[in-house]
C-alpha cells in the first residue's frame, strides 16, 4: 500500500478538528447548525452497515455476516459492552464458517 | 493507582473509556493490516489520525476494494462530526496557539463527551485532558498490538473479523438513532446504499447515503424558517 493515502487522511482528518476549533473562535452563533449536520453520520453509518453486512464486491450476499450482526443488534440493543458486541459479532460469523 | 485517585470520577471514568478504547483498536490494528496496510501505516494513521471510525471506514472501504477515491470521503464525512466537536469545545480548548493545536488532534467522541458532562470550566478542561491521555495511549497501544498480531493471523474471514466491522459501525449508530428523524434518515441511507452496491463502483453507494440526510435537513431548514417569520 502505498503512503499517499494515509497521508491525506492523516493531513484532513486533522484539518477538519483544527477547523471547528478555529470557527469556534470567531463565531458565537449558529449553534443549532451542530445538530442538523450531525445527522449526515446517521445514513452514512446505516450504509456501511448493509454494505458490509449484504454485499461482497459488486454483489448482493447473504452469508454468515448477517447473522452476526443479529446477535451484535441484541447486544446492542441490550447495551453490551462495545467490546463485546465486536468480539460475539466475530465469533458468530466465524462459528457458521466453521460450521457450514 | 495513589488511593483517592480512584475515586475521582473523571479519572475513573477515563480509565474505563481508555480500557474500551484499547479493545476497539485492537480490532482496528487487525483489520487495517487486513485491509493491507503495513504495520507502520497502521500506527501512523492512529498516532496522526486519531479518530477511530473514520479510520475503520476508511481501512473497510480499501480493503474491499474501494480505492482512496471510495474510502476518503466517507471517512471523512465521519470526521467531520470533529470540526463541529471542536467548535462545540470553545472557551474550554484555549490557551496558547500551540497548545490549542495540540488540544484539537485529540478532538474526538470521547474526550467531548467527557468535557461537557463535567459542571464547571476547570472540570471540563481537566476531563478532556485526562480522556484525551487515557485514549491516545491506548488506542495507539492498542493499535500496535492488533497489527502485529494481525499479521500472523491469515485469512481474517476464518475470524469472523468482516462481520466485526458492521457489528462496530451498528454500536456507533444506536446512540445517535434518538427520535424519527434520524432512524428515517438511517433507513433512506441505507436503502440508497443497496440500490447502489450492485452498479456503481465500491465507496460510491457509502458516499451517496449521505444524502438519506436532506429530507431531515430540508424540514429541519424549514421549520428554522417558520420560526423566525412567527
Amino acid at each position: 500500500m502505498s503512503w499517499w493515502p494515509v497521508i491525506a487522511l492523516c493531513g484532513s482528518a486533522y484539518a477538519l478538528k483544527a477547523l471547528g476549533l478555529v470557527l469556534g473562535e470567531r463565531l458565537d452563533r449558529e449553534v443549532s447548525e451542530r445538530w442538523s449536520l450531525q445527522i449526515v453520520v446517521v445514513p452514512v453509518l446505516a450504509a456501511l452497515i448493509v454494505v458490509q453486512t449484504f454485499s461482497t464486491g459488486q454483489t448482493l450476499v447473504l452469508d454468515a455476516r448477517a447473522p452476526a450482526l443479529v446477535v451484535a443488534a441484541v447486544l446492542v440493543w441490550r447495551r453490551t459492552p462495545f467490546v463485546l458486541v465486536a468480539v460475539a459479532a466475530a465469533g458468530t460469523a466465524a462459528l457458521l464458517r466453521l460450521v457450514a | 493507582m495513589p488511593r483517592g485517585m480512584s475515586n475521582d470520577p473523571i479519572v475513573r471514568n477515563a480509565l474505563s473509556i481508555g480500557v474500551a478504547t484499547g479493545v476497539y483498536a485492537v480490532s482496528f490494528g487487525v483489520l487495517s493490516v487486513a485491509a493491507g496496510f503495513s504495520v507502520v501505516q497502521t500506527c501512523v494513521m492512529s498516532l496522526v489520525c486519531f479518530t477511530g471510525a473514520s479510520q475503520l471506514t476508511f481501512a473497510s472501504v480499501i480493503g474491499a476494494g474501494g480505492g482512496v477515491a471510495g474510502a476518503l470521503p466517507p471517512a471523512l464525512l465521519l470526521a467531520g462530526r470533529n470540526a463541529l466537536y471542536a467548535f462545540s469545545l470553545r472557551g474550554v480548548l484555549n490557551g496558547p496557539v500551540s497548545k490549542r493545536a495540540l488540544r484539537a488532534q485529540v478532538v474526538v467522541d470521547e474526550t467531548t463527551a467527557m468535557a461537557h458532562a463535567q459542571p464547571t470550566l476547570a472540570a471540563k478542561r481537566r476531563a478532556f485532558d485526562l480522556t484525551a491521555l487515557c485514549l491516545f495511549t491506548a488506542w495507539n497501544v492498542g493499535t500496535l498490538a492488533g497489527a502485529l498480531a494481525g499479521r500472523g493471523l491469515g485469512s481474517p474471514r476464518d475470524y469472523g473479523l468482516d462481520a466485526m466491522f458492521p457489528a462496530v459501525f451498528l454500536a456507533l449508530l444506536a446512540p445517535q438513532l434518538r427520535g424519527p428523524d434520524a432512524v428515517r434518515a438511517a433507513v433512506l441511507g441505507a436503502l440508497i446504499a443497496v440500490a447502489l452496491v450492485t452498479v456503481t463502483p465500491a465507496g460510491v453507494p457509502i458516499i451517496a447515503s449521505a444524502l438519506g440526510a436532506v429530507p431531515v435537513l430540508l424540514a429541519a431548514r424549514r421549520g428554522r424558517r417558520k420560526a423566525v417569520h412567527r
